[in-house]
């Protein structure tokens, strides 16, 4: 093998200096302190008392924070100096698909003719944004062969339950009552408790020794009450459910539809359309696959694309094409209402398309074939030190187990994750999905050089050896952080969830 | 075409040799053929970011409603946002990162969260926030959900008085959980709880304001909650804090809230900011995400996301809620928004706003034919009837440089109990701090022009 050893790909300046912690806002606040400035109005400073009745106002003065703005920049610069990101470095966390966000992107988020309008001005006056998401939908509808969609959701839960409001709406339309939704054992944990929050109950279908969907335990726990399946493909252990098409035949013989929950999306696009293996239902997480920045936990977008038959239930109002080449807003007939208070997060919408405009057919194929190309490299590379779950092709991400090192050495999945920090990079998903033993899920998405994919196989090569050698030092990993591992058991004990609380 | 890969063809060739393959094709051959595209996805072939950003640069061109003044409100506000807010809320370690899983290493946004917290349950009165919800409008939802699991009941009471898209969602997520839903009519802009049977019910919902901006007394619904053991649920407009009662001081249960205001630009419509708090009582169910402090091996300071017993990812079918990501970026924006402005400088924008939806107020009536929806005290934003049609009116100020404000019709559809008869024509208006007199005064006399057309 070629030796792809190079410097790089890793973080290497954290913490800049020292490790002492870094006051609230409100430990460094001075009374009388200011740093805001606002418009001179010149209206008439009238008395408030004479505007609002003394029911209403408050006797007491609601404390914020008095800083300068001089301090409220070290603050802040400070705390973000004590954050790893994708812009710092590498971040394999498996499921999560955290791959480089383009600059362009902010970029035209940043526009004021897209971020200074408001949402309820009228079509006629937004002609551009209506335009801007129409074209989306249909970039996405492409995507998933699908034949309409909906962008409201704001992420990829709120996709995962308006999916299952559609499902539902469908079955009454047709008159049907149907209870129960079928899940694999390695879903998502958003996927059961969007099924309870639809009305439905779950049926776990559990996984096979190839850790997919065994479609003969599936086929018995098919009947009349199935309203449907959510299955992730590739599924969370990153492998592709090979007998997808006898799973939808299986589910659509009994009247069943099936979810396709897009939080894999990366290893398939440009490359396979869910629609085509059988998918009613697609969300897509617009955050993963088409690399809106995740925010430290959102703001995500989770657009949901359905088959024909779902289409006239999509929440709504949607955009549309008039037939004079105008925009504008229409409801679909049977719609389930509206899933966000407004559009859904425009602004991610914005991005999502910019990224998907750059990359157009080719540049989304060729995503997902180098996204597969590094998990597989990596699985195997690693595989010398660290054992696949499963020997076998994976797809974007590849579930390694520390079951060996932890029976040897005790050190756990959970050692070699926060060894990682020590070593510049981001850990993997641990313990995730629950039907691998001491799982580590890593998610190396195309955007990442093989050079960094080398640097890390050596610094997980380095923890295993550390595991045999030096156990103990695992155990305390890591110390190199801004903090070291932290009490979480007291966090939940005795809450304190604001720095008021005692 | 363009893309953000690193690899060479040599280097793609080297790993796929690495792997014992020879093409990228062999990556997907245990996948069957019938199930791969042939031919490529039916959009257009990519272009480079110079020629993408000429389409995008349409796009923006193409929205005239970004280059008006601004009197629209209903829950989307023209608040200032200044440059250094900005900046640190652009800046890349918080906009590149993930959910906070490792906290060793994610100490910003979590200690970030943290002081937002202290921020939203400061502005509420309530003593346990959250990390932040999608926006108002689910963290209606998400609160209707706590009422139905705190009380086991699913009769949900929702004064009309509450933003009509935020009753449209709650509508809609109802499917699912079952929960019934009655709606209860404005009299004179005022909730008119006279004729409502709030037997049995697991929630009382009120505004505060409501969303035509007036100040209701929200003790008569508190009694009512009492009354029949329902929790009172009291949608806020935070900017409010600056002068008005909290939740906590109204004896709400749980406080939901449009955070928008709080450094996020109006974005058309999102991505935007659910703030969320509740009594020390309703913990258990509290939905999504929330950062606590504890200490690490060494003894100190340190943040982690807390109670995750709750959570989807654990309970999974027994979850609180499906919330996974949340709106973090648009949280710790807030944080750094609320810093900015102070103890001093929320209570100015509150009287600012408050001082200059009053002045525009007094000066419309004097126009011919607007009259005024409600004479009940308002906040910051306020309706009035004119005598065209609010749509007409909207798109003549356009054209005079103004955003005059969202028709109540276009909102709610064409009948909605919060209005008395034909909603056509009533407009609703906000002032911000961002509005001079000089605006205010053009404003009107444009609007006096327009509705003599």
């Amino acid at each position: 093998m070629k030796n792809f050893a190079a410097p790089g790909g890793k973080a290497s300046s954290i913490p800049l200096v020292g490790r002492e912690v870094e006051p609230t806002l409100f430990e460094m606040s001075v009374p009388g302190r200011t740093s805001f400035q606002l418009r001179t109005t010149g209206v008439p400073k009238t008395d408030l008392t004479e505007l609002i009745p003394s029911e209403h106002l408050s006797s007491q003065v609601v404390p914020i924070a008095e800083v300068s703005e001089r301090d409220l920049v070290a603050h802040f610069t400070r705390l973000s100096h004590r954050q790893f990101s994708v812009d710092l470095g590498m971040y394999p966390l498996g499921s999560c698909t955290m791959k480089y966000n383009p600059k362009f992107c902010d970029a035209v988020a940043a526009m004021t003719g897209l971020n200074g309008v408001h949402p309820a001005a009228p079509a006629s006056l937004t002609q551009g944004w209506i335009e801007l998401l129409w074209t989306l939908e249909q970039r996405l509808v492409a995507i998933t062969g699908m034949a309409g969609a909906t962008l409201q959701p704001a992420a990829g839960a709120a996709g995962e339950l308006t999916g299952l409001l559609l499902i539902r709406a469908y079955h009454e339309s047709r008159g049907e009552k149907r209870t129960r939704i079928l899940i694999p054992d390695s879903a998502h944990g958003t996927n059961p408790a969007s099924v309870t929050l639809g009305g439905y109950e779950v049926t776990t279908v559990p996984s096979n020794d190839r850790g997919l969907v065994d479609l003969a335990v599936l086929k018995e726990s098919l009947g009349p009450d199935v309203a449907g399946i959510m299955l992730t493909n590739p599924n969370t252990v990153g492998l592709f459910e090979e007998e997808i098409q006898e799973i939808a035949a299986a589910v659509h013989d009994c009247g069943g539809l099936l979810y396709y929950d897009g939080a894999n999306l990366n290893a398939i696009v440009g490359v396979m359309r869910p629609g085509d293996m059988g998918f009613d239902v697609v969300h897509m997480n617009l955050h993963k696959t088409f690399a809106t920045p995740h925010g430290g936990g959102g703001p995500g977008a989770g657009p949901v694309a359905v088959s024909e038959r779902l289409v006239p239930f999509l929440p709504g109002p949607r955009p549309t094409r008039n037939a004079d080449g105008t925009f504008g807003w229409v409801a679909a007939p049977a719609s389930i209402g509206r899933v966000h208070g407004w559009h859904g997060n425009a602004l991610v919408l914005a991005r999502a398309l910019a990224y998907i405009t750059v990359h157009g057919s080719e540049g989304l194929r060729r995503v997902a074939q180098h996204a597969v190309l590094n998990a597989n490299w990596l699985r195997v590379r690693m595989s010398k030190f660290l054992p696949a779950a499963y020997d076998r092709v994976c797809m974007h991400e590849c579930t390694l187990t520390a079951t060996g090192i932890k029976s040897k050495f005790g050190v756990k999945g959970l050692d070699i994750a926060k060894g990682l920090l020590e070593e510049g990079f981001h850990s993997p998903t641990v313990y995730f999905p629950l039907i691998v033993d001491e799982a580590l899920m890593f998610e190396p998405t195309e955007t990442e050089s093989v050079q960094t994919l080398e640097a890390l196989a050596l610094a997980v090569e380095r923890l295993v050896i550390r595991a045999e050698t030096d156990a103990d030092s695992l155990h305390a990993a890591p110390r190199t952080t801004p903090v070291s591992r932290v009490d979480e058991a007291r966090a939940a004990r005795s809450l304190k969830a604001t720095a008021d609380a005692s | 075409m363009a893309d953000y890969i690193p690899h060479t063809e040599a280097e793609v060739s080297e790993m796929l040799d690495f792997l014992g393959m020879s093409s990228l094709e062999d990556l997907f051959a245990h996948i069957p053929a019938a199930l791969k595209l042939s031919q490529g996805l039916d959009i257009p072939a990519g272009v480079t970011e110079p020629d993408a950003s000429v389409l995008f640069n349409g796009y923006a061109a193409r929205n005239d409603a970004a280059g008006l003044l601004c009197f629209a409100g209903a829950g989307a506000y023209d608040h200032e946002v200044p440059p250094v807010v900005r900046a640190l809320g652009s800046r890349s370690e918080f906009v590149t990162a993930y959910t906070p899983y490792q906290p060793e290493v994610a100490q910003g946004v979590l200690q970030a969260v943290f002081e937002f917290q202290t921020l939203v349950s400061r502005i509420s009165g309530l003593p346990i926030p959250n990390a932040s919800l999608y926006d108002a409008a689910t963290g209606m939802v998400e609160a209707l959900n706590m009422a139905a699991g705190t009380t086991g009941r699913s009769k949900m009471i929702i004064s009309s008085g509450i933003h009509p898209h935020w009753r449209q969602t709650a509508q809609t997520f109802a499917r699912g959980t079952g929960h019934e839903i009655v709606e209860v009519p404005l009299v004179n802009g005022i909730t008119d709880w006279s004729q409502v049977d709030c037997g049995n019910a697991a929630a009382i919902v009120v505004g505060y304001p409501n969303y035509f901006g007036v100040l209701e007394d929200i003790s008569v619904a508190r009694s009512l909650a009492d009354q029949h053991g329902a929790l009172l649920i009291l949608g806020a407009d935070p900017i409010g804090a600056g002068l008005l009662k909290t939740a906590g001081q109204w004896g709400a249960d749980i406080f939901i809230g449009e955070g928008q205001p709080f450094g996020t630009a109006l974005s058309f419509g999102g991505p935007y900011l659910g703030l969320f708090a509740c009594t020390e009582d309703l913990i258990r169910r509290l939905p999504g995400r929330i950062v606590g402090e504890t200490v690490d091996t060494e003894g100190r300071r340190a943040f982690v996301t807390t109670l995750r017993a709750r959570e989807q990812d654990i309970r999974r079918e027994k979850a609180t809620s499906n919330i996974c990501s949340n709106q973090t970026l648009m949280a710790v924006t807030a944080a750094i928004q609320l810093g900015w402005l102070g103890t001093e400088g929320l209570r100015e924008v509150a009287a600012a706003c408050v001082r200059g939806a009053h002045f525009l107020y007094e000066q419309l009536l004097e126009v011919p034919g607007v009259t005024p929806v409600s004479d009940a005290a308002f906040f910051r934003e306020f309706a009035v009837r004119l005598p065209i049609s609010a749509e007409q009116a909207i798109v003549e100020m356009a054209k005079r440089g103004f955003l005059a404000g969202v028709s109540v019709q276009q909102l709610c559809g064409e009948t909605d109990p919060s209005v008395e008869g034909d909603l056509s024509k009533v407009l609703l208006l906000t002032v911000t701090e961002r509005r001079t007199r000089d605006e205010i005064e053009n404003f009107v006399s444009a609007l006096r022009e327009v509705v003599s057309l």
